[in-house]
């Protein structure tokens, strides 16, 4: 009975092919932005994890405040060079550790000025974030301890300032003082917040402190962790070692914060999975908005099938069997719907995924799940129809013309 | 009609048997009796002719009848069933276990082929796939219809559909067959061809045939002629 009634549903499909396209034009938006949207959600959240999984999850960073983004001004003071020290000295779990201070501000090479982030920090840098040199070498001791103006500089201040030009011996021109390229990064690419990561000048310490910053101060410390290490230990280790050196009584708040990569990756997946969430929300809207368009469609066939729905009530049909023969007419109509839209999806999905930059990640549980809820609307939205085609009285129904 | 006799009672149940059958509709100052008090017997195996003006009662008789509607009073016992007491899913069983229909506009089903009409009441019968193609052709073949099965009612003339009809009436073997002015569309030569067939269907597969005509020529071929007016049965 229930195959009878699919084939019989798939004829009027068939036979009214352009409205039945019209009719489930809904449920194959509505499914399609909602598998879309949880493809691109999920790309997004993989992107994140494995970029900030690149970046170490042995790393720690520590700021001066509570709060990691803007909102909140924070009076407490900054870090030192010696906190960095005693950092290096106290922790045993501590592999490296980096100061740093940065600034954005001009740089100046000839005619081209590039906006970029000025950071003053040392040799370890490198190691905690994973940099390599593409040519040149690192600061030295000298440089270091000097103060000298020398610098590295990411892959995009050397395209921008220098273009295909050898950076290496070129002077850079910032705020007052030139600074001599001696290093060039190996490029990193966009980062998971989308900012370019390239976009970097490295100096030292000591050289941002009195050329640049006039003051001593560290505003971060960046640790990598070794190997084997568990990161909430040393991170208990960090927090007790920095309150007594920057007197903090017990009981109070600290006045600055260690996070490590886990906590920052699931800060910044958690706005995706928001945004995501958000979107698909709106996105299911307007599955419902599907289901209506096919309860219209269906009331008008009903409608227009009077006389058949008469000669098989008469020919000895149940109301149940005409109930099911629209009820399946309705599902077949959404799930048509549903598999068209997940079509749509996937090749939506693979074609906004490069222009978006995120992998595309392929989720068979939302698949699933869409082809099961258009197939539900179907059900939904078909019953009130279909009961009406099975209540009608065959006698009324075989004089309707 | 002997062989219909042998049960053992001697006196087998009428096919069909109303007793005071009155059909009132609406309500209050507004109701309009269209049966009043209606008797009426037909054994297994008649063919009977219902004639009469319209709004004498025939259409509202027919329908109940064929069980798509129920007495507000009196009894109809359709081979010993009070048809009455059951609800319209029962009915619905019993039309389509005894009952074949003609209607006078053909009722087929558009866009549909003349196998595929035919094979309609067979599939709420669950009959399996090749047995439902199989008489399916052999009713089409009964009524002379050899090769146009595989045409739809549109590519048909109208004495042929209304033989695709009949064929979809008769598919089942029903013990009652009711036809509502079945030439009632068709020309002179074309209803004389119907009524043959009807004619033929009773007195050689013993089809009980209760038919509606206006045409006294069409009532001739039946065994008996029965008249409406006003509600009753008329001895005309």
């Amino acid at each position: 009975m229930i195959w009878n009634a699919f084939l019989l549903a798939l004829r009027e499909i068939r036979r009214n092919v352009l409205r039945s396209v019209l009719t489930i034009l809904g449920i194959v938006i509505g499914v399609a932005a909602v598998i879309v949207m949880v493809t691109l959600g999920d790309g997004a959240t993989r992107q994140v994890t494995t970029q900030i999984e690149s970046l170490g999850t042995n790393l720690l960073m520590i700021r001066v405040g509570q709060h990691m983004g803007p909102g909140q001004s924070s009076n407490a003071p900054p870090f030192s060079l010696a906190d960095t020290v005693a950092v290096g000295r106290d922790v045993p779990s501590v592999r490296a550790v980096a100061p740093s201070a940065s600034q954005s501000m001009i740089a100046i090479v000839g005619n081209s000025n590039w906006s970029t982030s000025v950071t003053g920090t040392d040799n370890a840098f490198f190691s905690v974030r994973n940099w390599t040199l593409e040519s040149g070498r690192l600061f030295s001791d000298g440089d270091l301890q000097g103060g000298r103006s020398v610098c590295v500089i990411g892959a995009t201040v050397r395209k921008e300032l220098f273009g295909a030009l050898d950076p290496i011996g070129e002077k850079i021109r910032l705020k007052s003082m030139a600074c001599q390229v001696i290093g060039l990064l190996q490029s990193k690419g966009q980062s998971s917040m989308g900012s370019d990561q390239d976009d970097l000048v490295l100096m030292p310490l000591r050289t941002f402190q009195r050329r640049i910053a006039g003051n001593q101060d560290v505003s971060l410390i960046q640790v990598s962790i070794r190997d084997g290490e568990s990161t909430d230990s040393a991170k208990g280790d960090l927090e007790r070692l920095l309150r007594e050196r920057r007197h903090i009584r017990p009981g109070e708040q600290d006045d600055f914060s260690v996070r490590d990569m886990k906590e920052i990756a699931s800060m910044l997946t958690g706005t995706t999975q928001v945004l995501t969430a958000l979107l698909t929300a709106v996105a299911a809207v307007s599955l419902l908005v599907g289901g209506i368009g096919i309860m219209n469609i269906m009331l008008v066939s009903v409608t227009e099938r009077t006389r058949e729905i008469g000669i098989r009530l008469a020919i000895g049909a149940l109301e149940r069997e005409v109930l099911t023969q629209f009820l399946v007419e309705a599902v077949a109509l959404s799930s048509l719907g549903g598999i068209l839209g997940i079509l749509l999806a996937i090749g939506a999905s693979l074609g906004l995924a490069p222009l978006l930059n995120v992998p595309f990640v392929f989720n068979g549980g939302i698949v699933l799940l869409a082809f099961c809820f258009s197939a539900a609307v179907g059900v939904i939205f078909g019953y009130f129809p279909a009961r009406r085609a099975a209540r009608l009285d065959p006698i009324e129904a075989l004089r309707r013309e | 009609m002997a062989a219909d006799d042998a049960t053992s009672t001697g006196e087998p149940a009428p096919l069909i048997e109303f007793r005071a059958v009155t059909k009132i509709y609406g309500a209050g100052l507004a109701a309009v009796s269209a049966l009043d008090g209606v008797d009426l017997v037909i054994q297994q195996g008649e063919f009977v002719a219902v004639m009469g003006p319209s709004g004498s009662g025939k259409s509202t008789a027919m329908n109940i009848l064929g069980c798509l509607d129920t007495p507000s009073a009196g009894s109809y016992r359709f081979r010993g069933i009070p048809v009455e007491s059951l609800d319209r899913n029962q009915r619905a069983r019993l039309r389509r276990h005894y009952l074949g229909f003609v209607f006078q506009g053909f009722n087929l089903l558009n866009r549909t082929t003349a196998l595929e009409n035919v094979e309609l009441p067979l599939i709420y019968r669950h009959t399996p796939r090749a047995e439902r193609h199989a008489r399916a052709r052999q009713a089409l073949d009964l009524v002379g219809l050899t090769g146009w099965e595989r045409h739809t009612p549109g590519e048909l003339s109208g004495g042929q559909q209304q033989r695709v009809a009949i064929a979809r009436a008769i598919v089942t073997q029903p013990s009652l067959l009711l036809a509502d002015e079945p030439t009632g569309n068709l020309d002179t030569a074309r209803s004389h061809e119907i009524m043959e067939l009807l004619a033929g269907l009773n007195r050689e597969q013993g089809i009980t045939v209760l038919m509606v005509t206006h045409e006294p020529d069409m009532a001739e071929y039946a065994h008996r002629v029965i008249h409406f007016r006003d509600g009753r049965i008329s001895d005309a």
